[in-house]
């Protein structure tokens, strides 16, 4: 074929892609007469009230507007003086931001669509921080204005009025609530069914050979070791190695071995003598209870650490309990522990510090057997209820992610992913 | 007074224990106040209870010197501590430097005798971790092999040096970087066993504080009835 043959094809393929083309440059570059073009002052605006805040924010709404696609710019004032002014800049968002889902609240929570959506706080504008001051700004009103520009043209909105208020309920956490109280109920059911009858324990060796160590102790006529960690006794893992503590000094007393514990807060000290005593009292054994088993040493970890170290050096025990949680001082106990010979079984929630304690104890009791010791060690029956309602709590996370992770690899498959980001949100923590 | 000893610490532990619940799920200045108001009743609890860590701790002290146990001089050297480290903290108003910018003698002490006694403390742990390692990586079983194939990895990943000899020897062998299989073990694996961990830790943990506050549990006051 000749090449100008194909000149009649050509021309008839330009003038009909013209109109395309003119169109796609009238978007990106519009002429100043287009009317969807120009910024006009938006309407619908509202400034309510931030939900399920402590009073902190207002959210400030208004309509979608035609100029948005035209990369408009909204800047949002708050006057706290008159509707006149002065104006403080509280926030800037594209035309393409300010939607509902940029609150971050789950779909249950969610404010309705529709509108654009921003938040603002006055006490990060109109604050000193102080306590005082902080109540004054959350107590008054604010005037609020939308400014919409595109950088060659600026609309001011009407002014509005709005206060922040605090919330009585979060219902972005109705999700965490619903758990926690099925889950509550749970052990709570299996408590009152441990009285009825005997529920099956699975074997934690590291508790078994609790008994050992003490026998061991005992022959061998040294101390024996008990520490509840490095977090004071508002921490939960402490409360549970102090439970452990317990257990642990009826044994001491019935078998008449030296059982020391030495404490880094004053606090947990206190409430662990309380423990020991009541031990060796259930014991039969309260002749044998002494007021320095538990003492203090210090509260800097170092300090406390090299203490220990130097005790364990000079006294040579026959047997170590690490319980509780614990950070750097893990290994530099449990490595002396191993230096002269002791028996040493650990116990922790501190997933960082575990491996340490693999590689240098005789036993290890990994996070949850740690809260479950107590109970295992007792036998009581209606402490290892709660133990069968911490697997069923296990059991139902199993299945969660098991079938979390089936629906997810489907939604993504059928091409659903909004399906995935919506079941997501039960499970996520606000 | 048996109500004062028993049941009182349980009424209160219930209360404040379903207080400090449900106050998660309320955001009112009301309930932020509360819970604030409770962590500045437990910092000064905690400086009272300091005082009991005080004569406990002089308590131990003095029995070893009274008995001339062994190491008895240690004793004197915490009289001594204690005694100048007061003295130079009130001199000191308790700051570490003058508004002028001038060290104070509590400041000196805290830098040149604390800190490097810290840090010798905490610089032990290298040479404990090689001998923790020696051990671990043993290999008696199989479990044991994997641990010192993916140490040995770790290892070289973390020393330019390694990562030059890795490159240079058997990283060809390799279809992934050094770098990559380092970050898919401690992404993947590593990060998934530490979920597991922390979901039961969890359970465990919120089991456990329905049992304090239900009252089902109550060793942590010195007995059962």
């Amino acid at each position: 074929m000749k090449p100008w043959n194909l000149l009649p094809l050509i021309l008839t393929a330009s003038l009909a892609a013209a109109p395309a083309f003119a169109a796609k440059a009238s978007k990106a570059a519009p002429a100043a007469e287009d009317p969807a073009m120009t910024v006009r002052p938006v309407t619908g605006l509202k400034a309510l009230d931030m939900p399920y805040d402590a009073g902190e924010g207002i959210l400030v709404r208004w309509d979608v507007m035609p100029h948005d696609e035209y990369a408009a710019v909204y800047v949002v004032e708050l006057s706290s003086v008159s509707a006149a002014g002065p104006w403080v800049k509280a926030k800037e968002v594209r035309s393409d931001q300010g939607t509902v889902a940029e609150l971050g609240f789950p779909f249950w929570a969610r404010p309705k669509a529709g509108q654009r959506a921003v938040e603002v706080k006055p006490l990060d504008l109109f604050s000193n921080d102080s306590d005082a001051a902080k109540a004054r700004v959350s107590k008054a009103e604010y005037f609020v204005r939308v400014r919409a520009t595109n950088g060659r043209q600026v609309a001011d909105s009407e002014v509005v009025t709005g206060r922040a208020e605090s919330d009585w309920f979060s219902m972005p956490r109705l999700n965490n609530l619903i758990f926690t109280l099925v889950f509550c109920g749970i052990v709570l059911w299996f408590i009152s069914h441990a009285r009825k009858k005997d529920l099956f324990l699975r074997r934690i060796p590291g508790l078994d050979a609790v008994e050992d160590a003490i026998g061991r102790a005992t022959e061998m006529g040294r101390p024996i070791y008990f520490l509840t960690g490095r977090l004071d006794i508002d921490s939960i893992s402490t409360i549970a190695a102090s439970l452990i503590l317990g257990e642990i000094a009826k044994r001491i007393a019935q078998y008449d071995t030296q059982l020391k514990v030495p404490h880094t807060y004053a606090m947990t000290m206190a409430v662990c003598q309380e423990i020991t005593k009541q031990a060796y009292s259930e014991a039969g054994r309260p002749d044998a209870y002494r007021e320095d088993i538990n003492f203090f040493i210090t509260e800097d970890q170092f300090a406390y650490t090299a203490a220990v170290n130097g005790m364990m050096v000079r006294e040579k025990p026959a047997a170590c309990f690490y319980m509780g949680y614990y950070y750097a001082e893990s290994l530099l106990l449990t490595e002396v522990g191993a230096s002269v010979g002791a028996i040493q079984i650990a116990g922790s929630d501190s997933e960082h510090q575990l491996p340490f304690f693999f590689i240098t104890c005789d036993y290890t009791l990994i996070g949850e057997e740690l809260y479950a010791a107590g109970a295992y060690l007792s036998r009581n029956p209606v402490l290892v209820g709660t133990l069968r309602g911490q697997d069923v709590g296990k059991a139902f996370v199993m299945l969660s992610i098991f079938f979390g992770v089936a629906f997810a690899t489907l939604g993504v498959l059928i091409g659903r992913e909004g399906w995935v980001t919506t079941m997501l949100e039960i499970f996520k923590s606000y | 007074m048996l109500f004062i000893k028993r049941q009182f610490p349980l009424v209160v532990c219930f209360v404040v224990g379903v207080a400090v619940a449900v106050q998660y799920y309320i955001p009112h200045r009301i309930s932020q106040d509360f819970i604030e108001g409770l962590s500045h009743w437990e910092i000064i609890i905690a400086a009272f209870a300091f005082f009991l860590g005080l004569v406990s701790v002089t308590q131990v002290h003095v029995a070893k010197l009274r008995r001339r146990s062994p190491g008895w001089g240690f004793s004197l050297f915490f009289f001594g501590g204690i005694l100048i480290g007061v003295i130079t903290g009130f001199l000191s108003r308790g700051k570490q430097i003058t508004e002028a910018g001038a060290i104070t003698s509590f400041g000196w002490m805290y830098n040149n005798m604390l800190n490097p006694l810290q840090g010798t403390m905490f610089c032990l742990l290298g040479f404990y971790i090689v001998s923790a390692a020696y051990r671990a990586f043993k290999v008696r079983s199989l479990q044991a092999g994997v641990l010192l194939a993916v140490a040995v990895i770790f290892i070289f990943s973390r020393v330019p040096l390694g990562q030059y000899l890795w490159e240079a020897t058997i990283g060809g062998f390799f279809p992934w970087q050094l770098h990559q299989m380092v970050e898919w073990v401690m992404n993947t694996p590593a990060k998934a066993a530490g979920r597991g961990i922390l979901i039961g830790v969890s359970l465990g943990a919120v089991a456990t504080s329905v049992k304090i506050i239900a009252g089902i549990e109550r060793q942590y006051m010195g007995g059962k009835d």
